[in-house]
């Protein structure tokens, strides 16, 4: 186990709010070109995880690792101004997406660049219009964000986050909040992505694309890491028995696991 | 006596020797409407923080401040400030108007912080868990990504107070400063006559019309973005 392929080590993650426990000692690594799923029930702490690991929740103990980096040990932050470090090797997709309504698209993916990392601003631009080319946006780099639909925010905010070159990309539902015939545009993003070999870690409820483009999945049911493993064998082949009812409900109540079905081969 | 006749009489009583005290006291009104804004508009944004502090001390402070100022008449805080310094301490007063302008900026000030207030809270959280992602700094974000969506959220309401603040100028006379209204009053009573006051009236008018006009200018400016 080499220490320095490994972007993301977190170890025994407590996360209280107030006497409510909700993560219970979460531990797991995300090595680098990775792509991990974060799959599980409505309430079982999947999207706190990610908000403890991406520094938005404070964690109550536990230590968490980035790009060797230490965000946090045993329970102690470092500065605000270490804790900030430590997060630029991160980008986290929001699930509404949380673009900056003021600035225009352009400016979205440029002021981070010109004012966090210094870039100028003719580098900023190059960087900014080359991603939003990418993301298919490159004619509406002058639109403001209400202009725009769902997918294409949730494009905008993937080409804001990777313009600033985190070393992961975290995505926190980023279909969660479109409607089903935008919600192949982004998992094509994502899938692009991760042929480029880019270390993402996905909250998703989209099951069969969890499984054919992440090649390790985590289920989180409770608070703790109830079954982890590759993506063919957790979702495919479960053999966690909480892991089964859950896929089970999913396929038999979830109009998503269905439209996922059908979509998410072809996407 | 037909209306088009008392429409004559009235236009009939207005001369230059009264529109010139009401104009020269539109200056010292003018005066106090713009340094009213240049002080209190700024003053307001660290006491609207200060208000949301964590650090309860402060934010008490400033609790009982705006309390008070939003508590009381304008009018006899203008009244205090004016005559405090004599009978607290014994101190010659502060110039008149220069009295006037303090009590006019902190009571403002109040107002205009608890709009910021209402402006800053309304922003998502969204926005500061995306700025904080990327990197930004808290003043950063305050200043970058916050305070702009801020600005466009509380013209209305700002104009509202702006607009208020031009009538309230009349309260000046109270202690005697030489401004629109106290010109009218002066006037009225030499002459038996209330057509002065009416006049006055149209002068407020018209100035509240170039406010409101400079603030739709505003709205119009912000209206690039939802």
């Amino acid at each position: 186990m080499q220490n320095k392929t490994k972007i993301v080590q977190v170890r025994k993650l407590v996360k209280r709010f107030g006497a409510n426990e909700v993560l219970h000692g979460v531990s797991f690594d995300i090595d680098c070109g990775e792509v991990l799923a974060i799959i599980g029930p409505s309430g079982g702490g999947k999207s706190t995880l990610l908000r403890c690991v991406t520094n938005l929740e404070r964690i109550t103990s536990g230590t968490i690792l980035i790009d060797g980096k230490t965000l946090v040990k045993d329970g102690i932050y470092g500065t605000a101004q270490n804790q900030r470090e430590v997060c630029l090797s991160l980008g986290l997709v929001f699930q509404n997406f949380n673009l900056f309504p003021h600035f225009s698209v352009l400016r979205n993916v440029t002021e981070a660049q010109i004012h966090v990392l210094g870039r100028s601003r003719a580098e900023a631009e190059s960087v900014a219009m080359d991603l939003l080319a990418k993301m298919g946006l490159a004619s509406r780099a002058h639109a403001y964000p209400c202009e725009l639909s769902g997918g294409q925010q949730q494009r905008v905010s993937i080409a804001r986050s990777l313009a600033l070159n985190p070393k992961i990309l975290f995505f926190d539902e980023p279909t969660s909040a479109l409607d089903p015939e935008l919600t192949g545009e982004i998992l094509k993003v994502i899938r692009q992505l991760a042929e480029a070999r880019m270390t993402m870690a996905i909250v998703t409820h989209e099951m069969t694309f969890a499984r054919d483009v992440a090649d390790r999945v985590i289920f989180l049911d409770g608070g703790v890491i109830a079954e982890e493993g590759p993506a063919a064998d957790v979702i495919g082949n479960p053999r966690n028995a909480r892991m089964q009812s859950f896929l089970k409900r999913y396929s038999e109540s979830g109009a998503e696991w269905k439209r996922s079905q059908r979509t998410g081969g072809s996407v | 006596m037909n209306p088009a006749g008392s429409q004559v009489l009235f236009l009939q009583a207005i001369d230059w020797a009264m529109l010139k005290p009401m104009l020269d006291g539109c200056i010292n009104t003018v005066y106090l409407f713009f340094l009213t804004l240049l002080f209190a508009l700024p003053l307001a944004l660290p006491i609207a923080l200060g208000r949301m502090s964590r650090f309860k001390p402060l934010s008490g402070a400033i609790n009982f401040y705006l309390l008070v100022m939003r508590g009381t008449p304008l009018i006899l805080q203008i009244i205090f400030i004016y005559f405090a310094p004599y009978y607290l301490f014994k101190a010659t007063p502060a110039p008149r108007f220069a009295a006037v302008t303090f009590a006019f900026v902190l009571n403002y000030a109040a107002y205009f912080a608890e709009i910021y207030r209402g402006g800053i809270e309304s922003i998502p959280r969204g926005q500061y868990e995306a700025a904080k992602v990327l990197g930004f700094t808290k003043t950063q974000t305050f200043f970058r990504i916050i305070l702009p969506q801020v600005i466009k959220r509380i013209v209305p309401a700002t104009a509202n107070e702006v607009i208020t603040l031009v009538k309230d100028t009349a309260l000046a006379q109270t202690i005697g400063v030489a401004e629109l209204f106290r010109a009218a009053q002066t006037i009225s009573s030499a002459r038996f006559s209330v057509v002065p006051i009416f006049v006055a009236g149209i002068f407020y008018f018209i100035m509240n019309a170039v406010v409101d006009a400079v603030f739709q200018q505003i709205e119009r400016k912000l209206n690039y973005y939802r």
